[in-house]
């Protein structure tokens, strides 16, 4: 499917989904409670076939905390990034796409790792490069005591 | 010791714990691996990782573009070129500028250029990792021709950083042409006798042959990319997929196989450095005449919006993910490493092997730490 197809064919699934079109691929913004549902549809229905989650992204938007997924398909080489913002910077939680794809383990451990973004439902929550007492150093907010940037 | 079980989560009492690493040849870098043992059968193998990590992405966060590129030769270090050439792509893409003939040939030859010291260096450590001291010295000997032809044209050896947004930093030394052909020539004569040493050895063939199977479908879960994956069927080349720089003007075959296990997973490798050959055969003698870089403006800032580029390593798919926000400075980068995206496997692969073929399977997926840690 091309970008404008796949639009139309998320459109379809929920409307709840804001779509838009890109200047690379169809980007999908949904709720956090969504994402799982959403992932599952995507990987499972034969028209999309989402088979290969490429990577996520913790991002900070200086006051909300976002996941960027981005995913490809195998037989059909066609993209789609799906993006999820939540506002609660004390306890951000998003479903773990992990029991879809294998992938999400390690890049879910270091969007918590890096941006204290937690996942739900993931199998083995743990830091993955610094030690529990460390910050979350890619938020926007971190105070870089050990100047790893000047 | 119960504390101690515990610390590496795990329930077993019963089970041995044996730490590989963090500084142990076969790792190959600073990784530490925390083995549970049942007699010599591995039961769970458990990364830790950190030991080398640097925060690049948020050094990222304060460094204007050219900086960065600095930067992603820290990353895998065997791929330096490749690393600078996804994010020039990345930002040339942003800026909508095209980019003259002679670049992306450049770009192409040298991306090959590494690869095949890339594989050299797999070449020469796997077999070294299996008991063949030999394999060191030719793998060495024959990438250090390649490292020269780096250095007189880039200045670098390793971390050569010789692309800029726009093109590559100087043109290529008049030199270069020559002494790619003259290597070429040499590695094709010395190319069977790697695989009269390794690649036809019973010994090799013992601890490699049906050692760590992966499947295709496991390995589209399990997000794994390059000549790893392809060794199992699955088809992933970028390269052949979304072709950048130079790939949609040469011929070259996709090494696929369906193993899937270590033996397979060096077979493509070594096929590979031959497809590189044939890719720099067809390039080396059609440079085309013209500028070597675009003049682009002193200070580069990217339109606001989200760009990302990817592009074939030689341990698969490296993607580059840049938020702009207008400024100088990027907003957020990301960047999705093979090698990151490759050790998810690990456990998977080894789990009912014994440790011996642990250090097997570790080789054969061809890890490079700093590229895992960032």
């Amino acid at each position: 499917m091309d970008k404008k197809q796949l639009a139309e064919f998320i459109k379809s699934l929920d409307s709840d989904f804001e779509i838009k079109e890109g200047k690379q691929y169809t980007e999908v913004t949904v709720r956090p409670s969504k994402i799982h549902s959403l992932a599952r549809q995507l990987k499972e229905k034969e028209e999309t076939l989402f088979d290969f989650l490429d990577c996520i992204t913790g991002v900070d938007y200086g006051h909300d905390l976002g996941v960027i997924y981005h995913l490809r398909s195998t037989k059909y080489q066609h993209f789609v990034v799906i993006k999820s913002r939540t506002a609660d910077r004390e306890n951000p939680q998003f479903d773990s796409v992990t029991d879809l794809w294998q992938a999400a383990n390690l890049h879910e451990r270091e969007a918590y790792d890096l941006l204290g973004i937690r996942f739900t439902n993931h199998p083995d929550l743990r830091r993955l490069f610094l030690n529990s007492s460390w910050g979350f150093p890619l938020r926007k907010d971190y105070v870089d005591n050990d100047n790893i940037t000047s | 010791m119960e504390e101690k079980v515990k610390d590496i989560g795990t329930d077993e009492k019963q089970e041995y714990i044996i730490n590989i690493g963090p500084q142990h040849p076969s790792t190959h870098g600073v990784m530490r691996l925390v083995v549970s043992l049942e007699g010599e059968t591995v039961k769970n193998v458990e990364p830790h990782l950190g030991y080398i990590h640097r925060g690049i992405e948020k050094m990222c966060e304060s460094l204007t573009y050219p900086q960065i590129i600095h930067l992603t030769d820290r990353m895998d270090y065997l791929s330096a070129h490749i690393n600078n050439e996804v994010f020039c792509l990345a930002v040339e893409k942003a800026l909508e500028i095209d980019i003259p003939d002679r670049v992306k040939v450049i770009r192409t030859l040298m991306s090959e250029l590494t690869r095949i010291q890339s594989h050299e260096l797999f070449w020469a450590s796997y077999g070294m990792d299996l008991g063949g001291q030999t394999c060191y010295f030719y793998g060495l000997r024959d990438r250090e021709m390649v490292l020269d032809i780096f250095e007189e044209t880039t200045g670098g050896r390793m971390l050569v950083s010789y692309n800029c947004p726009g093109g590559v930093m100087y043109d290529l030394h008049p030199n270069f042409q020559k002494r790619v052909k003259d290597f070429i020539k040499h590695f094709r004569k010395v190319l069977p006798e790697y695989d009269e040493i390794l690649t036809n050895n019973v010994i090799f063939h013992e601890r490699t042959v049906g050692i760590g199977t992966l499947l295709r479908e496991e390995a589209i879960s399990y997000g794994i990319t390059g000549p790893s994956a392809r060794a199992s069927g699955f088809s992933c080349d970028v390269r052949k997929h979304e072709p950048y720089s130079a790939y949609d003007r040469v011929k070259f075959n996709e090494v696929l196989y369906t193993d899937g296990d270590a033996f397979h997973r060096y077979l493509a490798r070594v096929e590979e450095m031959r497809e590189s050959m044939n890719i720099i055969d067809q390039l080396i003698d059609n440079i085309p005449e013209g500028p070597y870089a675009v003049k682009m403006k002193p200070v580069i800032k990217l339109p606001e919006g989200e760009y990302y580029q990817r592009v074939e390593t030689p341990r698969g798919e490296l993607g580059v993910y840049i938020i702009s926000d207008g400024n100088k400075t990027p907003y957020r980068v990301h960047f999705r490493t093979p090698n990151f995206a490759n050790l998810s496997v690990l456990n998977h692969l080894a789990k009912g092997f014994k440790i011996a073929d642990l250090i097997s399977i570790f080789g054969s997926l061809d890890y490079v730490i700093p590229d895992i840690d960032r």
